[in-house]
């Protein structure tokens, strides 16, 4: 993000700023159950509800399950619906975020990460939506309270966008991002009203001179066409983010992309890193360029659909690559950043060398020192071009 | 609805007109078929609520045969026909 312009200055938390940015999208219909590290973002918007500030219909479900099929109904009426959870809350929605997506309901969801149980722990990691992350839901992750509100916004246009009509989350780390306050820059409602647009259903349900059905039952015939159709939508969601980051910076002076480069660009290794822990591994960065060593850091934004092609640009030339996870897929061969990086570098005969690292998790601290640690392995790897071990957790 | 031209089909699975579920026919699977005595048939009319599929025909009022291409043939009609009346019966398919 590149910062041009500040406005309205005002010191909020993650989850107020999110709870702001949902009362100046207004959006139609919100369903919500109240979890652990988010439940701020659905206190402060009930009060906005409550005092009149908003037109939204709030629904208290009985549980995150019920929150989903809720929105999932209001969105197929033609609302424009938009909710917040966490964790095991994410979990609950499982089954309805596929149908979400499957109905092309452009939901929009912020999900402040937190570890899964168990062990039961209410602090930050990825676990929780990088499960979700094959449930066709556009996923961007945001580094600090200022682009977790400006990327409500965007999100909104993104999801509601003709080209795409999927639903979006918006993730933030929980505690570290949701309850740090951040001096931010506030946009006005005039403002957000004029980007986010007024939404137009396709089909609503509720036009009962066009009847429609939402979830008819489709047989071998068709299924697969359906899938298809959602796939390609999800790819082409990738140059929407981008016109409308571009669009959001030339509107408010801070433009966002598929990614962050931190001294990138001449850099011998690099760091591939999601969310808040970006702003620690850049500080590791300073330090070590003021010594001279050429590191650098990548933060993707876009996780979902995966920017592979812009990624590989980005990373191709750089000799040893760590990918930092803040979650373990249990998958005995590394964690999601590590096998979608190390597979589209694949394609290169001369390519990086890719290490992962589970760091962090559920809310462990990740410092400079750890961060350090990684780019002095990664220095190592690039002089003599010996891995020692591939997939390490870190922050022990 | 056109199922002809698959690529075009509307997405997310939404079928964007009203009453396709009688162009859908599924009385494929029926083993019972019910068969009426008009003779009999007081045109009380309580087949025609009782039915579950929507699957007795009725014009000006009056009770005149089945719709086989959805009846199921659950029995229902024939059991709710009045004791004094009973003027369903239910027979096997044959074909
Ligand atoms: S057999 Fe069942 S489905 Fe068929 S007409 Fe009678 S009540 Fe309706
Ligand atoms: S219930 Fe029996 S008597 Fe009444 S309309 Fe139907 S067939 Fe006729």
């Amino acid at each position: 993000m590149a910062v041009t312009m500040v406005k309205k200055q005002a010191g909020l938390t993650g989850n107020s700023a999110v709870a702001y940015a949902m009362k100046q999208i207004n959006p139609d219909v919100c369903a919500a159950y109240p979890i652990t590290p988010s439940t701020q973002i659905m206190e402060d918007f009930s009060s906005y509800v409550a005092d009149g500030k908003v037109d939204t219909e709030l629904i208290t479900a009985e549980s995150e399950h019920s929150a989903m099929s809720a929105c999932i109904g209001a969105s197929a009426a033609g609302a424009r619906v938009m909710t917040a959870t966490s964790s095991q809350g994410l979990a609950l929605m499982w089954e309805m975020l596929y149908i979400a997506s499957g109905l092309r309901l452009p939901i929009v969801l912020a999900n402040v990460n937190r570890a899964l149980s168990a062990p039961i722990n209410i602090h930050c990691d990825h676990s929780d939506s990088m499960g979700a992350r094959d449930s066709g839901w556009i996923q961007i992750y945001s580094e600090t309270v200022q682009e977790a509100y400006d990327n409500l916004f965007q999100a909104v246009r993104i999801a509601e966008s003709e080209k795409v009509l999927l639903p979006v989350m918006v993730c933030l780390d929980g505690f570290i991002t949701s309850h740090a306050i951040e001096n931010i820059s506030l946009l006005e409602d005039a403002e957000v009203s004029q980007f986010v647009g007024g939404y137009k259903a396709q089909h609503p349900m509720l036009d009962t001179d066009n009847p429609v059905t939402y979830g008819a039952m489709t047989l071998p015939d068709s299924y697969i066409i359906f899938k298809h159709q959602q796939s390609e939508a999800i790819g082409r969601a990738k140059d929407v983010v981008v016109e409308v980051g571009k669009e959001f910076g030339n509107r408010f002076g801070r433009e966002y992309g598929l990614m962050e480069k931190y001294r990138l660009d001449d850099a011998d290794v690099a760091i591939v890193i999601l969310s808040s822990a970006a702003g620690t591994t850049k500080v590791a960065v300073d330090e070590l360029r003021a010594k001279g060593k050429k590191v650098g850091l990548l933060r993707p934004r876009l996780f979902r659909p995966f920017p592979f092609k812009e990624i590989a640009d980005a990373l191709k030339s750089i000799k040893a690559v760590a990918c930092l996870d803040r979650v373990d897929s249990f998958s005995g061969f590394g964690s999601p950043l590590f096998n979608e990086i190390r597979s589209t570098l694949y394609e290169f005969e001369k390519r990086p060398k890719v290490i992962n690292k589970i760091f962090g998790l559920g809310g462990r601290d990740y410092k400079v020192k750890d961060a350090v640690g990684v780019f002095e392995e990664l220095l190592k790897i690039a002089e003599t071009g010996k891995v020692e071990t591939l997939i390490k957790y870190i922050t022990l | 609805m056109n199922m002809g031209k698959m690529k075009d089909l509307p997405i997310g699975g939404v079928i964007t007109e009203g009453g396709t579920a009688h162009e859908y026919v599924t009385g494929g699977w029926r083993k019972l078929r019910p068969v009426l005595d008009k003779d009999k048939c007081t045109d009380c009319l309580i087949c025609w609520v009782m039915c579950p599929d929507s699957a007795i025909i009725v014009e000006d009022g009056k009770m005149v045969g089945f719709d086989l291409e959805h009846c199921k043939g659950c029995g229902i009609c024939a059991e709710e026909c009045p004791d004094k009346v009973k003027a369903i019966k239910m027979e096997e398919e044959t074909g």
